[in-house]
């Protein structure tokens, strides 16, 4: 509990490899290779992952992690008297305490670890929900949520008789603040919105909307799978109630999601998963449950993949998430500045970088998504196509779709001049007038 | 493996200029085909002559492939019987997911074209999808009129 502050988030490990003072430039040279898998060539060519929207790729620095767990210290935690145990548990404890650390906790026992996060917004939505939601009672969401924040949600609305109510994006894809205003009203109990938007890359005013939630006495859930591994992310800061995103989208890990919440409001829910850790003692009649955090983690962990997060979160902090953020900007201005240069090309979102992050979705005139990264994919370059879990969103467009590609710490200009190449050969192909010898 | 083998001039005609792209006034049966993992989406509509398919049309939107092998799916379905259009349908899903055979496809070659699909596996789905539609839309059908449906 002693060891976490609010202000050593970030800066704790930065004279590490790659550290260096906050302002100066990432080395990217050095950071790739740290990456095994850039070094690796598709299609003859070399790979250029701009796919880290789906998944990042993951530095040594983790692999080793899972690497020294399984030949070092395997052991399950927490009940062990021997000598792996303890460090295996000391391990896990270390990767909650610098994930807490990580996002401005009050106290690891503030942070839950679940699979991803998918089951966090889940979690969510079958314990605080089904206890603080009535009929009658609304839930605001926006157009632009991961099916994983809207499922649930029209199932807790569904069962409990509630009402969901949706915040719409402007043609920039921004919220406006007065539509938030105007949807929540003293009957939401829940507003849960993405921090930012994994299709239009657009970083929502979540600090505004959480004050709107509060105000109405309501709660304030924010989504930030495509936030926390690519900006500074300060839940006292931001002053939300709940924090849930993913290890694997941030160098870590698959297989491990967090869940931050504030301790009176977890201590206060019923827990989620029934079954070993998360009792305090069972009776025939009578169990009562485990202390935070243990009481919502039933079961054997993810007690690998939870250490070599930890691991990831060493590598993040050390980089420092405010030059992490420049890298971004600096990488999404000049990819809108290259493809908006692109005859027949749509960028969707903000054409302002500060505005969003390193995610920029579009779409080609008389090219579908999935051509367009069929051709990519032949250079090398691996985008992702289709609506990105964000069906509503796509709708809300009218479009079938979008090819997307998403940066991170490692990528550079010259990936993003070969995805304009790669898209300027799609368009070679497609507006190629073939000779039609049948009637149509 | 080339993207010249995926992109080839049969298929990029048949998506630029499909054949029997839009809607039917008055279809007996109708289907919608849908991959809910990529989007793709062929709506397929077909009017009936006794067991003659008479017209058929087809809508949504999808990739080149998807839309391009509907275009192909419904130049040579239309006018047939269904047996032979099932039969049809069963020789391109052997084209494309079996022995690689071009038997049963005479009189239908730009099928064919599709062929070099199968470099990119993940795409096969994109050219069987219409197909697949055709086949709710026989079972339908035949359901309909009491008929036993396809083995």
């Amino acid at each position: 509990m002693a060891e976490q502050t609010r202000d050593t988030r970030g800066n704790d490990a930065a004279t590490r490899s790659n550290g260096g003072a906050i302002g100066t430039p990432l080395d990217v040279a050095a950071i790739r290779r740290d990456f095994p898998i850039l070094a690796r060539q598709v299609h003859g060519k070399p790979l250029v992952y701009l796919d880290n929207a789906a998944t990042s790729q993951k530095p040594r620095q983790v692999i080793q992690a899972l690497v020294d767990y399984y030949e070092t210290m395997n052991a399950n935690i927490h009940r062990g008297v021997h000598a792996l145990a303890e460090e295996a548990t000391d391990a896990y404890e270390g990767a909650r305490r610098k994930t807490a650390r990580f996002i401005g906790a009050d106290g690891p026992d503030e942070v839950l670890f679940t699979r991803n996060t998918t089951e966090s917004l889940n979690l969510l939505a079958y314990t605080w929900a089904a206890d603080n939601i009535g009929p009658g009672d609304e839930i605001v969401i926006t157009t632009m949520e991961h099916h994983s924040n809207i499922v649930p949600w029209q199932w807790v609305a569904e069962r409990q008789r509630a009402v969901l109510k949706w915040v719409e994006f402007g043609a920039d894809g921004t919220i406006d603040l007065a539509d938030v205003e105007r949807l929540v009203t003293p009957k939401t109990k829940l507003v849960s919105m993405t921090h930012m938007s994994n299709v239009l890359g657009v970083i929502n005013p979540v600090k505004d909307v959480a004050r709107i939630a509060h105000a109405n006495g309501a709660l304030m859930l924010v989504d930030g799978a495509q936030s926390v591994p690519h900006l500074p992310v300060d839940v006292a800061d931001l002053d939300c109630d709940f924090l849930a995103f993913s290890s694997h989208k941030m160098m870590g890990p698959t297989g491990v999601g967090v869940l931050w919440g504030r301790r009176a409001i977890l201590e206060g829910m019923r827990p989620f998963l029934g079954g070993g850790e998360m009792i305090e003692s069972v009776g025939r009649e009578v169990t009562t449950y485990n202390v935070l955090p243990w009481k919502y983690e039933a079961g054997t962990p993810n007690i690998a993949d939870v250490i070599a997060f930890g691991a990831a979160l060493d590598y993040l902090s050390a980089l420092g998430m405010d030059r992490v953020r420049a890298h971004e900007i600096e990488l999404a201005t000049y990819a809108l500045e290259r493809l908006g240069g692109v005859k027949d090309l749509t960028v969707y979102g903000p054409l302002r970088a500060e505005q969003r992050g390193g995610v920029v979705a579009f779409s080609m005139k008389g090219i579908h998504p999935h051509d367009l990264a069929q051709v990519a994919d032949y250079d090398g370059i691996a985008i992702r196509a289709g609506h990105h879990c964000c069906q509503v969103l796509a709708n809300t467009l009218e479009i079938p779709g979008t090819a997307r590609a998403s940066f991170y710490v490692y990528n550079t200009p010259e990936e993003v001049d070969a995805l304009v190449a790669a898209v300027e050969a799609a368009r070679d192909i497609f507006s190629t007038e073939v000779s039609t010898v049948v009637a149509r | 493996m080339s993207l010249d083998d995926l992109y080839k001039e049969t298929i990029l005609d048949h998506y630029q200029h499909p054949r029997n792209r839009g809607q039917l006034e008055d279809p007996d049966v109708a289907t919608r085909g849908h991959n809910p993992l990529c989007g793709d989406e062929v709506l397929l509509a077909v009017k009936m002559d006794g067991d003659v398919i008479q017209d058929i049309a087809f809508g949504g939107r999808g990739c080149s492939i998807s839309q391009a092998s509907a275009s192909m799916m419904t130049e040579g379905v239309k006018g047939h019987p269904l047996g032979e259009a099932s039969a049809l349908a069963g020789s391109f899903k052997e084209l494309m997911t079996g022995s690689g055979s071009t038997d049963g496809l005479e009189g239908n070659e730009d099928l064919e074209a599709l062929q070099g699909v199968k470099k990119f596996p993940v795409r096969v789905k994109c050219a069987l999808l219409p197909w697949t539609a055709l086949l709710e839309v026989i079972d339908r059908w035949q359901s309909a009129k009491g008929e036993p449906a396809r083995s």
